[in-house]
């Protein structure tokens, strides 16, 4: 499979230029955020406080990592199921988040924001937090810490693998891909 | 009289803190092997790379001593307890606790149970309490099998309440539903445990029973052999495939176990796992 190589920040550029299905390797810096992470964060936003990173051009990696074992930076690191994250995904697009990666499905009002926001939805492979940890460099807890597994974290990446599952052309992997294999039982 | 066999808690401790590590670390051989097969047989390029990175990550967690999903799971125990052992030198579920206290520290696995879940939703770091499942059995023999089981799965589970009159139409369309709604979310190709019958607490404990049997072992009662392939069949055609990016390969197994129930009942449970299907047993 050819793969799109892409760096964060993400640009609106760069986001157009990406279609459901296409397989790319990230290489940036992505924060690491899921549940309780994510009530914080779009309460700050309610109040009109700063957030602890800059959502412009951002990527969210919806994920919980294992304890790091001596000597490395992050334990096992795979994506955690992204419906959970649905209610706050809206408004943090609308303040400047580019890209999400997760799996599972996502609903329809995230899938509508990702159009008018110019955003992009991947998947990681799910269960394969032992490869995945290999493509992560640096991980620095950035807020939240009494969170634990569920703080915020800055993580480097190199060549991370992901597909596009749903892009900002209105693209959706998941029901292109199940459409094109489904049959008669 | 059968002679009564002492066994120390302390014993169980020490058990449960191997398994809680090992079952984390190493891929059962027959769901490594599955995953293998599905990758010859897979039509869709995607999912082809999706099986390949999971057989290559059951190699790195084994190799590197690490899990193979971060989400490292309620710990579940299945305890097979022979009336002839009589358990000294502590309380047995506080033994168990403290296995998974030292199991997840020592094994560096990620702590995700949280207390008083309607309201604070607190860590409660250590990964404890243990659900834990006790039935007597006879003889001297104490059997303990520790199932790592992720959130992202079990929430995709299902309990129906069918009427009798809806039989085995009405039974296989429910778990078809329940894995077409599921779609990628419980990170495919899954496995699907059934329970049929009994009662709401009965029927959910059989359909996790069910996802401990051996992936390529057959029912021993034919019908319910034959309803296990037409349902494997029937979610295989579903066309979800490997993380629901669309191919063949969207169920590994079906596991169908049933008991006697109600005149008035029909009560059917659909336990859903990941591929990471992770789980061990020791008899001490």
């Amino acid at each position: 499979m050819a793969v799109k190589k892409i760096t964060t920040p993400l640009t609106d550029e760069v986001v157009r230029d990406l279609y459901a299905g296409d397989a790319v390797e990230i290489t940036g810096v992505v924060y690491q955020a899921r549940d309780a992470a994510h009530k914080r964060l779009v309460a700050l936003i309610e109040a009109g406080e700063p957030l602890p990173f800059d959502l412009k051009g951002a990527v969210i990696y919806y994920m919980g990592p294992s304890p790091a074992k001596p000597g490395r930076p992050i334990g096992s690191a795979g994506p955690t199921t992204s419906g959970r994250m649905d209610a706050y995904a809206p408004v943090l697009m609308r303040h400047g988040l580019k890209g999400m990666i997760g799996k599972g499905l996502r609903s329809a009002e995230v899938k509508q924001a990702m159009v008018d926001e110019t955003a992009v939805y991947f998947a990681a492979t799910g269960g394969a937090g032992a490869l995945l940890a290999q493509r992560i460099t640096a991980n620095e807890v950035i807020a939240w810490p009494e969170l634990g597994a569920e703080a915020v974290a800055r993580l480097e990446v190199v060549d991370f693998p992901a597909i596009v599952v749903n892009d900002c052309h209105g693209g959706d992997l998941y029901e292109e891909g199940r459409a094109k294999y489904a049959r008669e039982a | 009289m059968s002679p009564v066999r002492e066994l120390d808690v302390g014993t169980v401790t020490e058990a449960v803190k191997d398994l809680c590590i090992t079952a984390n670390y190493d891929l059962p051989r027959d769901v490594y092997e599955a995953l293998e097969r599905a990758k010859k047989t897979e039509e869709s390029p995607v999912g082809v790379e999706v099986l390949k990175q999971l057989l290559e990550n059951a190699d790195i967690a084994a190799r590197d001593r690490v899990p193979i999903c971060q989400d490292t799971g309620l710990a579940v125990f299945f305890v097979e307890l022979g009336q002839d052992v009589n358990l000294v030198g502590g309380d047995l579920g506080a033994a168990i606790d403290e296995g998974v206290r030292r199991g997840y520290q020592e094994g560096y696995l990620r702590k995700s149970v949280v207390e008083e879940p309607a309201h604070a939703r607190r860590n409660t770091k250590d990964n404890t309490p243990a659900i834990v499942h006790t039935t007597v059995v006879p003889g001297d023999r104490f059997k303990i099998t520790m199932m790592a089981k992720g959130g992202g799965a079990e929430n995709m589970s299902t309990l129906n309440m069918l009427k009798p009159a809806q039989g085995w139409a009405g039974m296989s369309q429910a778990v078809v539903d329940t894995v077409s709604r599921a779609g990628s979310n419980p990170c495919p190709p899954v496995v699907i445990g059934v329970g049929i019958g009994g009662t709401i607490e009965a029927v959910t404990l059989l359909a996790k029973k069910a996802l401990l049997r051996e992936i390529g072992s057959v029912h021993p009662d034919s019908r319910i052999a034959a309803m296990e392939a037409e349902l494997l069949a029937r979610i295989n055609a579903l066309g979800i495939g490997p993380q629901g990016l669309g191919g063949r390969t969207t169920c590994l197994a079906v596991f169908i176990e049933e008991m006697p129930c109600h005149i008035a009942s029909m009560p059917m449970a659909v336990n859903v796992q990941c591929h990471a299907q992770r789980h061990k047993s020791v008899t001490l």
